[in-house]
């Protein structure tokens, strides 16, 4: 097979070990007088949003920083839990670079390129130093030094944390250094702005068109290039961990524009949420995959089981875990504790009142260790726990459950991180670049801040320094105004219907198909059902939605019913992705292709590439296509946590 | 359960709010606060009536969005918890509740339930930070910091930015959030070549801004990461020396 002509990855020459410095020194450099004639947008501020602001500006370049929330500091990524890897091998314990480079690759279910992992396990070593240099307060030793713990499908100790709001702190990390460049001038600043499109001119990204939530006046802004750092689309799910504002549309309006989408169906389920009570439900919360060091997981033999978790003695306990995978235990992989919780809960196995859950029991662990350690470990989590459910885990066992929570793919970029629009750069949890089919614990944190703090600051220069001298577009250009124009007609489309129904109905009945249908197991007749779902209710959409009050002001449900809009098309787009991937492989799960024992059965010789779609202005006729991947480094192999 | 909300309600920053009274029957006690508005506002919406406007994201009480007072207490009766982390089950059938947005000339209502919070990003912006350019760092291990103060710049680095201290506060002050930002970094190694800047220039800031502390510590009772008012007083204490050191000679001692 070879790669589609439209997709050049622009994998460096030279020796996995080399590529990452070889290019380095291979891109063209913009003299530091220089930086300050171009201009820079960045859409999000998440961790990788932030950070590569903060980077760019102190570089010298002029930033123009974009967020929805009402202040930088409350990205998404503030409610990470768990940990940041890096292969600093602190621990003794055998992690190396090439240690961590493998287990993504592996963990990836082999769907990642490899050039791009090995760079990031490279530069893992350097955040840590970055952000404790800028202040991060991780948990430390008695002596001084840092403390590491392992984590979800990891065997050795690479996972730096502070307590349980590792995210929160690394995100006041890179805002404080955002801030200090809003302060000096070489950051503007635009809290409470949505971005609602992508404005490109021959072929490249030239600006953008946002909305101010607050007054909703739309407006452009130009520059020489466009960095989208603007998150992941698991709710596209409805239920899902994601803040409530998370969505897809600023990715998925780059989509329309040209940029290719790669890899939407590789979805993570995260394995311990708290199991949803009701139909109110409006989010669903995710308990630190930490938890799986210290708890064990288990159900009752009996499906019949009506004894409370105390009075269930050990021999009529299933460790399912560890009895299937007695290496790992409970830290097998995400994708592997996900699917072997729904077989138990399938079963009728399941835990408290809606028999929708399984325990994660802390009792060896106090007993071992003492209540006092693992409270320091887990305090805050164990008391968000009793908030939530109004049950004590010191006491009883936790019940969890599997949740949507990250998503792999996104908008398709080369080694330098660029899409295949000229001029659009994509960073983070947005591109697809590095986990694959599926993500290993605590590094979702570690890709936001390399992309962000380490790879884009350099790869940009390459794209910006030929166009030295050149103007940005300027925003009275016909481009910006045909967007502007199409930004207002949605707007007032989406006002005008004045139907019955609100933006959320509708989300939830498209996250109820997604989720039936395209969640943790996926089968051609749900898939075709899902396809036979979603163009429907996006016709009731357009239909029936009741948007009220007005557009020139702050209005929720306005904002609601755009990004809902942008699922309902996206959805179909993941769905069709779904369906074509005739395989198993990391989140995406096909029932028809499974091994004997149940495990995810991939197809190497058929899809060992990047599933890439171009839109054509028609949803039901995505375009695919496929750059090849080739593993030099670390041969395909089954996975196997046995 | 069935309760009745007493809410306010405000178009913008310019027109004059008022108290609205909305009864929330067949109520869950498993939901939330902000699920309660949830359904409000569905059926708000249902009836042809503009949803209440509230801000909210992470719903797991660390992204510091939600901003409500309820029956007078910022975030509620529960200690230690966000609006988003407060469940019906500390309610009882029945109850009349009345919500207001934070109560702050400093946050200005932007609509019902929201306000502008954005005078804390000018604290942070006028020296909550360590200048750490990107590439710049030596080896995170090189500094040995004693667990004791790593734990107490945690402490402190709890904060989520709510606001909560501000609108509890009589004054309107905003000392907890400026001395939780302030200490994070004052107590660490890495603060210190910036040290009492940093206090100086946040502390004036925050004055720019907000009222004056008089130490009634509501603030504390408030927040719902529960930062101690210790932090105001060590701040207090770098913002006192640091009007009596002279920075060209603090190499001095």
């Amino acid at each position: 097979m070879a790669s589609s002509e439209k997709l050049n990855s622009k994998i460096p020459k030279g020796s996995m070990a080399d590529k990452w410095n070889n290019h380095k020194f291979d891109v063209k450099l913009v003299n530091p007088a220089n930086k300050r004639k171009f201009t820079v947008i960045v859409v999000g501020t998440g961790l990788a949003g932030a950070s590569a602001s903060a980077t760019l500006a102190e570089l010298g370049y002029n930033v123009k920083t974009f967020c929805f929330q009402d202040s930088p500091r409350r990205a998404h990524s503030i409610a990470a839990q768990g940990g940041i890897n890096s292969a600093k091998n602190y621990k003794n314990d055998g992690d190396s670079v090439h240690r961590l480079f493998y287990d993504t690759v592996k963990g990836g279910d082999f769907r990642a390129r490899e050039s791009n992992v090995h760079r990031l396990a490279e530069v893992s070593v350097n955040i840590i130093d970055q952000c404790v240099a800028q202040g991060v307060p991780f948990a430390r030793e008695y002596g001084g030094l840092l403390d590491n713990r392992s984590f979800g499908g990891a065997q050795v100790s690479r996972t730096f944390y502070a307590r349980g709001q590792t995210g929160q702190q690394l995100l006041l990390g890179a805002y404080q250094a955002l801030a200090h460049q809003i302060g000096l001038g070489k950051v503007e600043m635009f809290p409470r702005t949505e971005m609602l499109d992508v404005v490109v001119k021959d072929g490249k990204a030239c600006g953008i068109v946002v909305r101010d939530l607050i007054t909703g006046d739309i407006s452009s802004h130009s520059a020489h290039a466009v960095v989208l750092a603007t998150g992941g689309y698991s709710n596209a799910f409805y239920l899902s961990t994601n803040a409530k504002g998370c969505n897809v549309t600023a990715t998925w309006r780059a989509h329309k524009k040209g940029a290719f989408f790669a890899n939407p169906c590789y979805t993570q389920i995260h394995p311990t949420c708290i199991p949803a009570s009701d139909d109110f439900q409006s989010k669903l919360t995710l308990m630190s995959e930490s938890l799986r060091n210290d708890g064990r997981i288990w159900v009752p033999i009996s499906k019949d089981e009506t004894r409370a978790a105390a009075d269930i003695p050990e021999e009529e306990r299933d460790y399912y875990l560890e009895r299937k995978y007695p290496a790992f235990g409970n830290l097998v992989p995400r994708d592997i504790a996900s699917r072997n919780a729904k077989t138990v809960v399938d079963e009728g196995r399941g835990v408290g009142p809606l028999k929708n859950g399984v325990y994660l029991d802390f009792s060896d662990a106090i007993n071992r260790l003492g209540k006092h350690v693992i409270e320091e470990r887990y305090g805050n989590l164990f008391q968000m726990y009793e908030r939530i459910t109004g049950e004590d885990p010191y006491k009883t066992p936790m019940r969890i459950y599997p949740a949507l929570h990250y998503t792999m793919g996104g908008l398709w970029v080369d080694y330098d991180l660029m899409s295949n629009l000229d001029g659009l750069f994509v960073i983070g949890e947005a591109n697809f670049s590095d986990h694959g089919a599926n993500r290993l614990g605590a590094s979702a944190l570690m890709q936001g801040l390399a992309d962000g703090y380490f790879v884009l600051p350099y790869t940009i220069g390459d794209y910006l320094a030929p166009l030295l001298g050149e103007g940005v577009v300027p925003t009275d250009d016909p481009v910006f105004s045909a967007a502007e124009n199409e930004v207002h007609d949605r707007v007032d489309q989406l006002l005008s219907i004045k139907g019955t129904r609100s933006p959320d109905d509708f989300h939830r009945e498209l996250g109820k198909v997604l989720w039936d249908n395209c969640g943790m197991e996926r089968s051609k007749e749900s898939l075709e059902k899902a396809l036979e779902e979603i163009p429907r209710i996006r016709e009731e959409f357009y239909k029936d939605l009741r948007v009220l009050g007005t557009d020139d002001e702050l209005n929720d449900s306005l904002e609601k019913a755009g990004r809902v809009a942008d699922f309902l098309e996206f959805g179909e787009l993941m769905v069709r992705d779904a369906l074509h991937r005739e395989e198993s492989c990391g989140g995406h799960f096909r029932v028809e292709h499974q091994t004997e024992e149940g495990e995810a059965k991939r197809d190497d010789e058929n899809f060992t590439y990047v599933g890439a779609w171009e839109y054509t202005g028609d949803l039901a006729s995505p375009q695919l296509h496929k750059e090849e991947l080739e593993f030099e480094e670390v041969h395909l192999t089954q996975r196997s946590y046995k | 359960m069935h309760v009745t909300l007493n809410v306010w309600r405000q178009n913008s920053s310019k027109e004059q709010g008022r108290f609205e009274t909305y009864d929330v029957a067949d109520i869950s006690e498993d939901m939330s606060f902000l699920e309660l508005f949830d359904v409000l506002n569905e059926r708000l919406i249902a009836k042809g009536e503009e949803p209440v406007a509230f801000d909210s994201d992470c719903r797991e009480g660390i992204c510091g969005a939600c901003s409500m007072m309820i029956d007078g207490q910022a975030h509620g009766p529960e200690k230690g918890t966000t609006t988003c982390q407060l469940h019906m089950r500390k309610f009882n059938d029945g109850d009349v509740i009345t919500v207001e947005p934070w109560r702050a000339t400093s946050f200005p209502v932007i609509k019902d339930l929201t306000v502008d919070r954005s005078a804390f990003d000018r604290i942070v912006e006028s020296g909550g930070y360590i200048d750490a350019p990107t590439g710049a760092a030596q080896d995170a291990n090189a500094t040995l910091i004693p667990k004791a103060v790593a734990d107490s710049a945690m402490d402190a680095a709890q904060c989520i930015g709510c606001g909560a201290c501000v609108a509890a506060c009589p004054n309107g002050a905003a000392n907890l959030f400026t001395a939780a930002k302030v200490m994070h970094l004052n107590l660490l190694p890495q603060g210190q070549p910036e040290r009492y800047d940093r206090a100086i220039n946040m502390v004036e800031t925050m004055d720019s801004y907000f009222g004056s502390c008089t130490n009634h510590g509501e603030c504390q009772e408030a927040c719902p990461k529960e930062i101690s008012i210790d932090f105001i007083a060590l701040m207090n204490k770098d913002y006192v020396k640091a009007q009596l050191k002279n920075r060209a000679t603090l190499s001095q001692g």
